[in-house]
């Protein structure tokens, strides 16, 4: 083994006796574009809605509760797809998700959700995975799309403006505080709120303790 | 029964069918042909003006004056609960869910909504300005009682 690395490193060392130097350069320019290239087209895929519902555990469960909101189907015609709310845009963080989600691999390899009964079961923990992301990350991905600086609340319901004013243009709370189950059906909240209390709502542990 | 009985039965059945749904039943078709598709109505738009509207009769359920497209009300979560749970409405500055839906069949408090009053949209309904479909004749205890007022003191 160590006399491997010791020949390799010796190879890679020196000079090259029969390739010009153009052609190395040129070579590795271009094997540089196609890898890259075929690196990045391969991750565009595995971020697009046909590839999610690809697998039976997302289009028969998420996806169905998709289509009947307003993220599906609405008076615009404009709408969200899975990567759109589930996977951030931009590049780093994108690849950070990305390598996250290579759990998913292994729940599909094992089944994890692979059953009606086994997602149901699932669905609080797979819900709060996605509560806690978007409260860390302050809603980005709502924000991709929903911009505060051009939300018009003279043109929202004064219930929906009061509240937007009250705590979102305070930063107060975030898009996902309120919106819960915008896009797909609610796991059981009794059990939500009792975990609630335990995990990192910062500012609901210090609402409590102020009480 | 002979065979003219059933003749003449099925006639009589037929024609007081036809006359029946002439004369005496209003459907949505409006007098459509069967064999055309109606146009059908605009869907009315919801009320969402987020003003409480006056209670037709005391016991009445009040009227939701927003919006709940999508609100999700079943074994696992009740949106309404969301804003209008006692907890809720420092917050959402919502009316709180009546104390009487905390009361059970015995009439003993429970700490939060008895699963018989869970389902608001049994009895709590948004509105649309959609016209009636019939005429509706109802008249609020208020003015009838103005109407009895009214005509001792002899102004009717």
């Amino acid at each position: 083994m160590r006399q491997f690395i010791q020949r390799t490193w010796a190879a890679i060392r020196r000079p090259s006796v029969h390739y010009s130097l153009g052609f190395l350069t040129m070579g590795g320019f271009i094997m540089g574009i196609i890898f890259w290239g075929g690196f990045n087209t391969a991750l565009e895929v595995t971020n697009t809605e046909a590839f999610c519902t690809g697998c039976h555990e997302m289009r028969d469960n998420v996806y169905e509760e998709l289509k009947p909101t307003i993220h599906y189907s609405n008076r615009s015609g404009v709408r969200a797809t899975c990567p759109d709310c589930h996977v951030p845009h931009e590049w780093t963080s994108k690849v950070a998700r990305k390598m996250q989600a290579s759990k998913e691999v292994w729940g599909k390899l094992f089944g994890t959700i692979n059953t009606r009964e086994k997602f149901l079961a699932h669905r609080l923990s797979l819900a709060q995975n996605e509560w806690t992301r978007l409260e860390a990350n302050n809603s980005l991905e709502c924000r991709n799309c929903h911009s505060q600086e051009s939300m018009d609340i003279t043109r929202q319901s004064t219930r929906a403006a009061d509240a937007h004013e009250r705590f979102l243009f305070t930063g107060e709370k975030t898009c996902i505080n309120c919106h819960k189950g915008i896009a797909h059906q609610l796991p059981d909240m009794g059990q939500a709120s009792v975990m609630i209390e335990h995990s990192s709502d910062q500012s609901l542990v210090e609402y409590l303790k102020a009480k | 029964m002979t065979k003219p009985h059933i003749i003449a039965a099925t006639l009589v059945i037929a024609f007081s069918g036809s006359v029946f749904a002439q004369e005496h039943v209003a459907t949505l078709r409006a007098g459509t042909p069967l064999g055309e598709l109606a146009d059908p109505p605009q869907i009315a738009k919801r009320v969402n003006s987020d003003l409480r509207q006056v209670r037709n009769y005391p016991e009445q359920p009040p009227l939701i004056p927003h919006k709940i497209d999508g609100y999700q009300i079943d074994i696992n979560a009740n949106k309404c609960l969301q804003c209008h749970s006692r907890t809720a409405i420092e917050v959402s500055q919502a009316p709180m869910v009546s104390i009487t839906h905390f009361m059970n069949r015995d009439n003993q408090f429970l700490t939060s909504v008895t699963p018989r009053r869970y389902f608001c949209t049994q009895c709590h309904v948004p509105q649309s300005d959609a016209p009636d479909l019939v005429e509706n004749t109802f008249v609020d205890v208020d003015s009838v009682l103005d109407y009895i007022a009214g005509s001792k003191s002899g102004d009717h």
